[in-house]
């Protein structure tokens, strides 16, 4: 599903060359539910700009779903955007002036698909439980809302690979669960997900973690079941 | 993204800031409105002073002497000559030599004191020949025209315009009446019927018109047997350039003149005055539109402003939909129709408030000529607010659609 081999990235800051990454090799199989994290500065966002195609890697080569991706023109990463990848923000980046469901057929519209477009929005916002808010504004909704609605949004295009970048970040722990758990969910439904996040109780619903420190892998570990730290909600389906 | 979505999108953006996207519009709208009113003045102007030159006659030439030259070679002003005589107006009007003619009349006159009892008018005197009313288009509203009898007898009659009698007679009849033209006695025998033309040009009212000889012997003593103008009735419209042709013929037979460069005389058509002042209006017009346009493009000026201001807010935004798949031109488009909905809706309620401005201001302005609002000006005003919108919102939407989503996203 996701293949990255020997990435690196190097800013320019100024006169200095500040590399964030330095070869960085990795390979995420379908329906895998992956944690990346590190301490700020690992460089576990620039990564992820990588992995979401919002950013282009100074070497290596990164397959997703079959496409080479690290050489593409702005407008082909947007269409590569659009189908193959969902994206999770920490701050929900849901469009303020528009409600819900419009916020969930957004990605339709710029994939130029307009079969049943509304349908599947509401089939979308109808699998994180939000189907009575469909006509609601962003700042109308609570966070956790808000978070099931980006989620929605990120499902929407039926994409390869859900890339969740600090989901809870914004979120009290209610919500921060309510969101992981829609996410395990998703990934049990045969969903691939990545995840990035500082917080290991966050990394601890993912079945693999990884963990970047200074723009290298320093682990990468698989666990064989969930965390039971949060045992007592384990297997309550979100309302 | 289809179109109709990006208007959804448009209209959503800019109904998010009502006052602010009112405001930008007025900008377009005080714009499209001016270029309206104004070109519509100009245009009100130029029907105007044509009408004005049409009630004149437009089968009308007019043949002055050419600039006296004194003995030095030194050129005098126009129409100083004194090389036109009766006998060259008979001759024009002679059916064999010129056939395009219908008639022409002499005309001598100047500036001329009436007094009637205690009433005195200063006005312009005209002598001439019977024809006068059919070759001027004047009509009679009472008595009648002098005849050829009283030009060959030099009668002291006089016709006089409607300007003359409501500042000499006050509401009394005037036929009949004796007034004095210059200390002479002449006897009113007719009245002109208003030619109902006013403003800038002579006043067609405010005449007193007697027989060419009568005026020759009492009025315009010592400048001799003169004839100042020779007006020529074309057969039509259309015959202006045959009658001038042969009108010329006939002057230089008369005048033995062989080389038509040396002419002691020149003959105005009517069409060469309409044209000449249908270009000066159209200069008019155009200066006006000139003036308006500026407006127009501070209003567009204020459009770009504006979206960049927009732009530079919405940069989140931007880089959320960048991020969920928006392609470059979906970026562009959508802020494009978003300044062009603005320049569009501007310009079509401008195009209203001009409209209404150009019905509601010649009633508050008199002076102002009544607007004559051409379609065409109307679609080109609302094409080129459009074209303002597309053209000063492509550098804020450019500007937007290149924003790279990781920086557009981190912008807070």
């Amino acid at each position: 599903m996701i293949t990255l081999e020997g990435i690196t990235k190097v800013y320019r800051a100024g006169e200095v060359d500040v590399p964030a990454l330095k070869g960085i090799s990795l390979h995420i199989p379908e329906g895998e539910f992956v944690a990346i994290m590190g301490p700020s500065g690992s460089g576990k966002s620039t990564l992820m700009n990588l992995i979401g195609c919002l950013d282009q890697p100074s070497s290596g080569r990164y397959i997703l779903d079959g496409y080479d991706v690290s050489a593409l023109s702005d407008d082909q990463l947007a269409w590569i955007r659009n189908r193959k990848i969902g994206f999770v923000f920490q701050s929900f980046n849901l469009i303020p002036r528009a409600s819900a469901i419009h916020n969930v057929e957004m990605p339709l519209i710029y994939a130029g698909d307009n079969r049943q477009r509304h349908e599947r929005a509401l089939a979308a916002l109808g699998s994180v439980g939000l189907l009575d808010r469909a006509e609601h504004l962003p700042n109308e909704l609570s966070g956790g809302q808000q978070q099931r609605v980006a989620v929605a949004r990120a499902l929407v295009t039926d994409p390869a690979i859900l890339l969740a970048d600090e989901p809870t970040g914004n979120l009290d722990t209610e919500s921060s669960l309510e969101i992981m758990r829609l996410l395990r969910d998703l990934n049990q439904q045969g969903r691939t997900i990545v995840l990035i996040t500082h917080e290991s109780d966050i990394a601890a619903f993912a079945r693999r973690v990884v963990r970047l420190r200074d723009g290298v892998i320093v682990s990468d570990e698989r666990r064989p079941e969930i965390n039971e730290m949060f045992s007592g909600n384990a297997g309550v389906t979100p309302a | 993204m289809s179109v109709l979505e990006g208007l959804r999108l448009a209209l959503n953006g800019l109904l998010a800031n009502r006052l602010r996207s009112s405001l930008t519009m007025l900008g377009i709208l005080i714009g499209v409105s001016a270029v309206i009113l104004l070109v519509g003045v100009g245009n009100g102007a130029s029907v105007a002073v044509q009408q004005q030159i049409q009630s004149l006659g437009s089968n009308l030439l007019t043949v002055f002497p050419s600039n006296a030259r004194s003995a030095g070679g030194v050129q005098q002003g126009f129409g100083t000559g004194s090389s036109l005589t009766l006998d060259d107006v008979k001759a024009i009007a002679n059916k064999q030599t010129s056939p395009d003619v219908v008639t022409a009349i002499p005309s001598a006159g100047g500036r001329a004191q009436l007094t009637y009892g205690n009433q005195n008018w200063n006005s312009s005197l005209t002598g001439t020949t019977q024809d006068f009313p059919s070759v001027r288009n004047y009509s009679l509203s009472s008595g009648q025209f002098f005849t050829s009898g009283d030009v060959d007898a030099s009668s002291k009659v006089a016709v006089i315009g409607q300007t003359v009698v409501t500042n000499l007679f006050a509401g009394q009849d005037p036929i009949g009446q004796v007034v004095k033209i210059n200390r002479q006695s002449f006897r009113v025998i007719g009245v002109f019927a208003p030619k109902g033309s006013s403003g800038g040009f002579n006043n067609q009212d405010d005449i007193v018109v007697v027989p060419i000889t009568s005026a020759w012997n009492y009025l315009l003593g010592g400048r001799g047997r003169n004839v100042q103008q020779i007006y020529v009735e074309a057969t039509s419209a259309d015959a202006t350039s045959a009658a001038n042709a042969e009108v010329t013929q006939v002057l230089l037979d008369r005048h033995h003149i062989s080389d038509p460069t040396l002419a002691d005389f020149q003959i105005l058509s009517q069409q060469d005055v309409l044209n000449s002042a249908s270009q000066t209006t159209g200069v008019l017009t155009l200066m006006l539109g000139a003036i308006a346009g500026i407006s127009l493009v501070v209003g567009g000026i204020g459009i770009m402003n504006i979206m960049l201001v927009t732009v530079t807010e919405r940069t989140r935004e931007i880089g959320i939909r960048k991020a969920i798949g928006a392609r470059r031109q979906d970026i562009l488009v959508q802020f494009l129709i978003e300044s062009m909905f603005l320049s569009g809706l501007g310009g079509a309620l401008g195009i209203v408030v001009g409209f209404g401005l150009a019905r509601v201001l010649p009633l508050a302005v008199s002076a102002l000529p009544t607007p004559v609002i051409s379609t065409p000006s109307v679609f080109l005003a609302f094409g080129i607010s459009v074209g303002i919108g597309l053209f000063f919102g492509l550098y804020p939407a450019n500007r937007a659609a290149r924003l790279r989503p990781i920086e557009a996203l981190r912008y807070e």
